[in-house]
């Protein structure tokens, strides 16, 4: 089913500098693999190089925060909104 | 080498954060506006640092704040093109944990503070390939901070953009 994701600022120079992509998923994991397998060289910024969602980026379906649902397997409805969000760190 | 404008009143803004939170590390978002080869900071956000089990040499923010910035941007016509953060005696290098949570694109401002003396500030971009951060330059040249400053040049001087 087509999903929107919201790109952030930051990654758009790797999806063409759209600010929104389409994908067609059944769940969060689906749809992020199906973005990063477009455009490859996104796949770095969101996935560890073991193929874990990198503990900075964050993903929210609708304003909820996967987190809290159920995570990658977060089921998509038609029209569900993506949103990736960093939380920033960092230090000496 | 790709140019960020910072009026100093910005960069004193960070130094006194810096300050102020030490020993521990102060962070914060920038905002502003990033053209085709022109970036400029027009504001600061200021943030909390979340880590309270290493706040000395670690700072986190949330992805709630993360939001808090974006929507302070945006409500002033601007965005968030960076973040600040102080390294409590420690050089403004960014260290290997700070490439580890960056993305490109972004200005990271690095400020040292030095026996709570805020010193040296530098910035940095991660590159594409995410394998070290390039030193961004400052324009116009931050001032010195006299005594902070001597402790710290020695290392800015002989580095040259790799993460620790």
């Amino acid at each position: 089913m087509p999903v929107n994701v919201m790109i952030p600022t930051p990654l758009r120079p790797f999806v063409g500098k759209k600010s929104a992509i389409e994908v067609n998923a059944a769940s969060v994991g689906e749809a992020l693999r199906a973005l990063t397998t477009e455009f490859a060289d996104l796949r770095k910024h969101l996935y560890t190089d073991e193929g874990k969602i990198r503990s900075f980026v964050n993903v929210y379906v609708n304003d909820e925060d996967i987190r809290y649902l159920e995570k990658e397997n977060t089921p998509l409805k038609d029209g569900d909104t993506i949103s990736i969000v960093p939380s920033i760190a960092g230090g000496r | 080498m790709e140019t960020i404008s910072v009026h100093e009143k910005f960069v004193t803004e960070i130094r006194a954060h810096g300050a102020e939170t030490f020993p521990y590390e102060c962070c914060g978002a920038v905002l502003g506006s990033d053209a085709e080869n022109s970036r400029e900071v027009r504001a600061l956000h200021k943030l909390v640092n979340r880590r309270d089990d290493s706040p000395r040499n670690r700072f986190s923010v949330t992805s709630d704040d993360v939001r808090d910035a974006d929507r302070a941007a945006q409500q002033s016509g601007l965005e968030v093109i960076g973040w600040y953060h102080s390294h409590p005696d420690h050089p403004a290098l960014p260290s290997e944990f700070d490439r580890e949570h960056a993305w490109p694109w972004y200005s990271y401002i690095i400020v040292s503070v030095m026996s709570g003396k805020p010193g040296v500030i530098l910035s940095w971009r991660l590159t594409d390939d995410r394998l070290r951060f390039e030193p961004e330059k400052i324009s116009p040249e931050p001032s010195a901070e006299p005594e902070s400053h001597a402790a710290t040049s020695n290392f800015n001087t002989t580095s040259s953009g790799g993460s620790k």
